[in-house]
């Protein structure tokens, strides 16, 4: 077969699709799309995902690591599958938000910031590069395959300057296609066309030489089957690690690629296209994946040793002299690489031109208040120009690379660079916490890691980092290792890579969101994005200015071009009731105005546009968000001094609080005094009375006698209410020094009873009768004997005074209850009424009368305070029938 | 007729040096410990001069004293009240319920016999 028919064939080809892209191009215009908008057409565009090395290099990747190839085809599918989740709200946020570009997307979502529009086109043409260059090099080596070595103009041991022939072609072919026009809306309805029959041409171009192998090569699927199993492709073992890397990569890719959110976002004519593409771009995918391995398999099997397994889609069917059928198969690898080309061209022109160029430019026409020039014109200039470059970029990374390097490998570092954008991407999406310093830090620490451990030694070793480099790290630093950081060794590059960079960029993006503050606008954005599903309208709106209607539609058709601004611009005044193309600029129509605008040049630009007009002065947008923070700043202060006032309002109760309790503890104070007044007075005045009676004489010996021992009775009585009142004042002001000792609880209830055999009483004793069981008071304690028998002296000697029963009886009671000891003091008196029960302990809280306690009032007080000094506690204990005192002691009381 | 003092208060030991100090002026003196049936027992049978503690259980001095005061038996009845708190608001709060003597313990006694005496004269004395 000849060459020359075959780039004749090309070119035919070329010309075919460039008719099929024209006659979309005006059946859109004329009746509005039809089924060219359907979504059919919209799943058969995604499928410039299969490129050049899906149609030539799955087979080889096949014929080299089995089935891995699968895993690039796993991502697409479960992203798809899952588009309920993320593909739904990327399109909804894509198409309210007027989003050219993924670039345009991270940008508008993090307050229209354009230093991250810049960052993302740079990482996108970075990481595009070696795909083209795998374009490049998969149609040199088609072209090989065919190459008539008696050509004149054809050197096949030149393949670089096939190379750059190619990349002109297809430079020139983009040029033609995707920049004819610069649309209002950035969609291609002509290119995506031209891209849906491409994709039919290499699906069934790929099914062809399958279906020649399984049918003409063997004999049937069985025998295929067979062969597979015989062959070592099916030794072939499965690494899990590398299978999850691979499929999230390729899931990662096909979100973040930019010809991929070219097709999907920005050229989507309708959100329910995805429902259909859910299923049947999967579907296209199996198909395209049907026959790699049967194909693999014969190849192997018929092609001699060391023949390029890349290139077994062609090199099979010239084998068996079947040369329409290795046309048809050229057609398919041909038509891979151009869709891909191109659309990534268009995709990367657009954010060169939207996210590099025009703000260059219009800083620099910052100072003129209206702009001169076609804007149009520039932009597509632009355009063409980013076109250009990028080809040659992919070109010299071609050159530069090798270019022997296996189609998949150079495919992957691709598709693991752009992943980078993924943290930001969905972090955007799903958490208004993401700011703009959090997506740069995060894209620049995983754009960094990539280039460092992948794409820089990519070249290898006669690329920039030599091989002492790569053994030994920079400057001897063995943890710097490109391919073994943090002395992490042994893993592979590819799963190296995208382990550190993915999870050191998501730390940096959500470590730098967390500590940074966003914007107002940011924060606009940001609920924009996140609750795309609640509100899908204009972002901020713009006041009713005095803009100039008349300036803006001549800004309007120097973007959108003078049909478009008219038209537009007339619809608005018709729909406002007024002739003509000036209508009134109410809010409304400034917001329309600048998504359309922000469509052909992205959104901040657009933005900085219209305000330009709009405001009365030239307002950029950095004014707008300096006003925005400012007035966030004062917002920011008002609440801090509205803390400050909350704080002072909080010292100021409880200063109200500590007053309050100060009065009360002087009330309590006075009633205290008044009541220890009332306890001295009272002995005294029977002592001074008796004291006068006596003094005066005249009585008889009998009445002498009982004077002086009421005055004796009552002296004693006022040294035991001092006593009482001195011990409780030690106790209360914590003065007391115990002296712990080991004691014996029997030892201390004998004790304690003696005691109150003999306590000088006002009144005659009573016979009070105690009940106890000394053996369960065998108990071991640590503690103050002295002030344990006083509690035990006083609850006795309670009952003896107060038990009002014909025939009084204690029962002591004592038990070891974990680490503490528990003694009970009951009586068989009437007992203590349920309402006094909260007050017995307080001091003066005598409740029978006097005369016939001979207390103050002060000896529960007292016990009280004992048992607190002691690590235990005294306690009324109700319903026992009688009065009943718990006196609870700990084994050991602390020190 | 014999001049009869009624003593409301709840201390034994004061009671007996009371008693043996205004009987020992030809005085009868009847007594009552409980503060809660004092009106009952001074209405039952009005003395010529009540002596009363604040202090006592059942209910304080100052509430008897306000009840004896509001009842047209008891309105000009001469009241001794004797405190052991002896604080200056007791006095004034006294006063403003209508006391005609004030003393606090511990008191001579006969500066309790002037007063008893006094009371009972100028109760009678002019009539």
């Amino acid at each position: 077969m000849s060459f020359n028919l075959l780039v004749a064939v090309a070119l035919i080809y070329v010309a075919f699709l460039f008719g099929i892209a024209a006659y979309a191009e005006r059946r859109t215009q004329i009746v509005g799309g039809g089924w060219l908008r359907s979504p059919l057409v919209y799943t058969l565009s995604l499928s410039v995902y299969c490129t050049a090395w899906t149609f030539y290099g799955a087979v080889g990747y096949a014929a080299r690591s089995g089935l891995e190839f699968v895993t690039i085809y796993l991502g697409p599918t479960l992203v798809f599958a899952g588009w309920w989740l993320l593909l739904r709200k990327l399109v909804r946020v894509g198409r309210s938000q007027r989003i050219t570009s993924i670039a345009d997307m991270i940008s508008s979502r993090y307050g229209k910031s354009n230093t991250l529009g810049v960052l993302v086109t740079l990482l996108a043409v970075i990481a595009t590069t070696p795909y083209i260059a795998l374009q490049l090099q998969s149609v040199t080596l088609s072209f090989g395959v065919f190459a008539d070595p008696e050509s004149d103009f054809w050197d096949p041991a030149n393949p670089a300057s096939t190379g750059l022939w190619i990349a002109a072609g297809l430079a020139v072919f983009t040029i033609l296609f995707g920049t004819r026009t610069l649309n209002s809306n950035e969609r291609h309805h002509g290119v995506i066309m031209a891209i849906a029959v491409e994709a039919v041409v290499k699906l069934l171009a790929l099914i062809s030489v399958g279906g020649f192998v399984v049918w003409g090569l063997a004999d049937g699927p069985a025998d295929i089957l067979a062969r597979i199993d015989r062959s070592d492709l099916a030794g072939w073992e499965i690494r899990p690690s590398r299978w999850a890397g691979l499929i999230f990569t390729s899931a990662a890719a096909i979100l973040c690629l930019p010809r991929m959110f070219q097709v999907i976002v920005v050229e989507s004519d309708d959100e329910a296209h995805l429902a259909a593409a859910s299923w049947a771009f999967p579907l296209y995918l199996c198909a395209m994946s049907l026959f790699v391995l049967p194909i693999a398999v014969i190849g192997l099997e018929r092609l001699p040793e060391g023949a390029n397994p890349d290139l077994f889609v062609l090199s099979l069917p010239l084998l068996e002299d079947r040369h329409g059928l290795a046309m048809f198969a050229f057609l398919g690898g041909f038509s891979s690489a151009t869709s891909m080309v191109i659309v990534a061209a268009l995709a990367l022109a657009t954010m060169l031109s939207n996210h590099v160029v025009m703000p260059l430019y219009l800083h620099r026409r910052q100072d003129g208040a209206t702009m001169a020039g076609d804007v149009r014109a520039l932009v597509l200039r632009a355009r063409r120009i980013a076109i250009v470059a990028v080809l040659l970029l992919g070109y010299l990374y071609y050159r530069f690379s090798g270019g022997s390097a296996a189609l998949a490998s150079i495919g992957l570092i691709s598709f693991v660079g752009i992943s980078q954008v993924l943290p930001a991407l969905l972090g955007g999406l799903f958490w208004r916490g993401g700011t703009r310093a959090g997506a740069a830090a995060g894209l620049v620490t995983g754009f960094v890691i990539w280039a460092y451990t992948l794409f820089l030694p990519s070249f290898g070793t006669a690329g920039p980092f030599g091989a002492a480099m790569m053994e030994n790290g920079p400057f001897g630093l063995a943890w710097l290792r490109p391919q073994a950081l943090f002395g992490v060794p042994g893993m592979d590059p590819l799963i190296h890579t995208l382990f550190w960079s993915i999870l050191l960029n998501t730390v940096a993006f959500c470590w730098v969101s967390i500590v940074t503050f966003p914007t107002p606008l940011e924060r606009l954005q940001g609920a924009q994005v996140v609750n795309v599903f609640e509100h899908t309208l204009g972002a901020r709106g713009w006041s009713r200015g005095t803009a100039e209607a008349e300036d803006l539609l001549m800004m309007a058709q120097r973007i959108l071009g003078p049909g478009e601004a008219q038209d537009l611009f007339h619809a608005e005044a018709a729909r406002q009731g007024k002739a003509g193309y000036l209508p009134e600029t109410t809010p409304e129509f400034l917001d329309l105005l600048e998504r359309e605008l922000s469509a052909s040049v992205g959104a901040a630009t657009a933005h900085a546009m219209v305000g330009q007009i709009a405001g009365s002065s030239s307002i950029l947008v950095e004014d707008l968000i300096r006003v925005a923070d400012e007035a966030q700043q004062i917002l920011e202060y008002s609440n801090q001094l509205e803390a400050q006032s909350a704080e002072l309002e909080r010292t100021a109760r409880q200063l109200r609080d500590a007053n309050q309790k100060l009065t009360e503890l002087s009330i309590q104070k006075d009633a205290f005094l008044s009541q220890i007044s009332h306890e001295l007075r009272t002995p005294m005045t029977s002592i001074r009375a008796f004291a006068e009676i006596l003094r005066e004489g005249g009585l008889t010996a009998e009445e002498t006698v009982r004077y002086a021992g009421i005055i004796h009775d009552e002296s004693i009585r006022l040294t035991r209410l001092l006593d009482d009142l001195l011990e409780l004042s030690v106790l209360e002001n914590a003065q007391v020094s115990l002296s712990i000792g080991p004691a014996r609880l029997v030892d201390l209830v004998d004790r304690a009873i003696a005691a109150t055999g003999d306590m000088g009483e006002v009144r005659p004793k009573s016979s009070l009768a105690i009940r106890r069981d000394r053996q369960r008071e065998e108990v071991d304690l640590r503690t103050d004997s002295d002030r344990l028998t006083q509690v035990f002296i006083n609850l006795i000697g309670n009952a003896r005074k107060y038990c009002d029963s014909p025939e009084p009886q204690l029962t002591i009671r004592a038990r070891r209850s974990g680490d503490r000891a528990v003694v009970d003091f009951i009586d068989n008196g009437s007992g203590i009424p349920a309402r006094s029960q909260d007050i017995i302990f307080e001091k003066f809280s005598r409740l029978s009368d006097q005369s016939a306690a001979g207390g103050a009032g002060l000896g529960l007080a007292i016990c009280r305070e004992i048992m607190a000094r002691l690590g235990g506690a005294i306690e009324y204990l109700p319903g026992q029938g009688g009065a009943a005192f718990r006196v609870s002691i700990p084994l050991a009381a602390p020190n | 007729m014999n001049k009869r003092v009624l003593l409301v208060e709840d201390e034994p030991n004061i009671i007996e040096a009371i008693r043996f100090i205004l009987s020992r002026d030809g005085w009868r003196v009847d007594t009552h410990a409980d503060g809660a049936t004092a009106v009952e027992a001074v209405r039952a049978r009005v003395p010529d001069v009540l002596v009363l503690d604040v202090m006592l259980p059942g209910k304080s001095g100052f509430d008897i004293l306000k009840e004896l005061r509001a009842s047209p038996a008891t309105e000009t009845l001469p009241v001794l009240m004797l405190t052991a708190k002896g604080q200056s608001r007791d006095r004034e709060l006294a006063e403003r319920y209508g006391v005609n003597r004030f003393m606090t313990k511990p008191f001579a006694n006969s500066e309790v016999l002037e007063s008893v005496n006094a009371l009972f004269a100028g109760a009678t004395g002019p009539a």
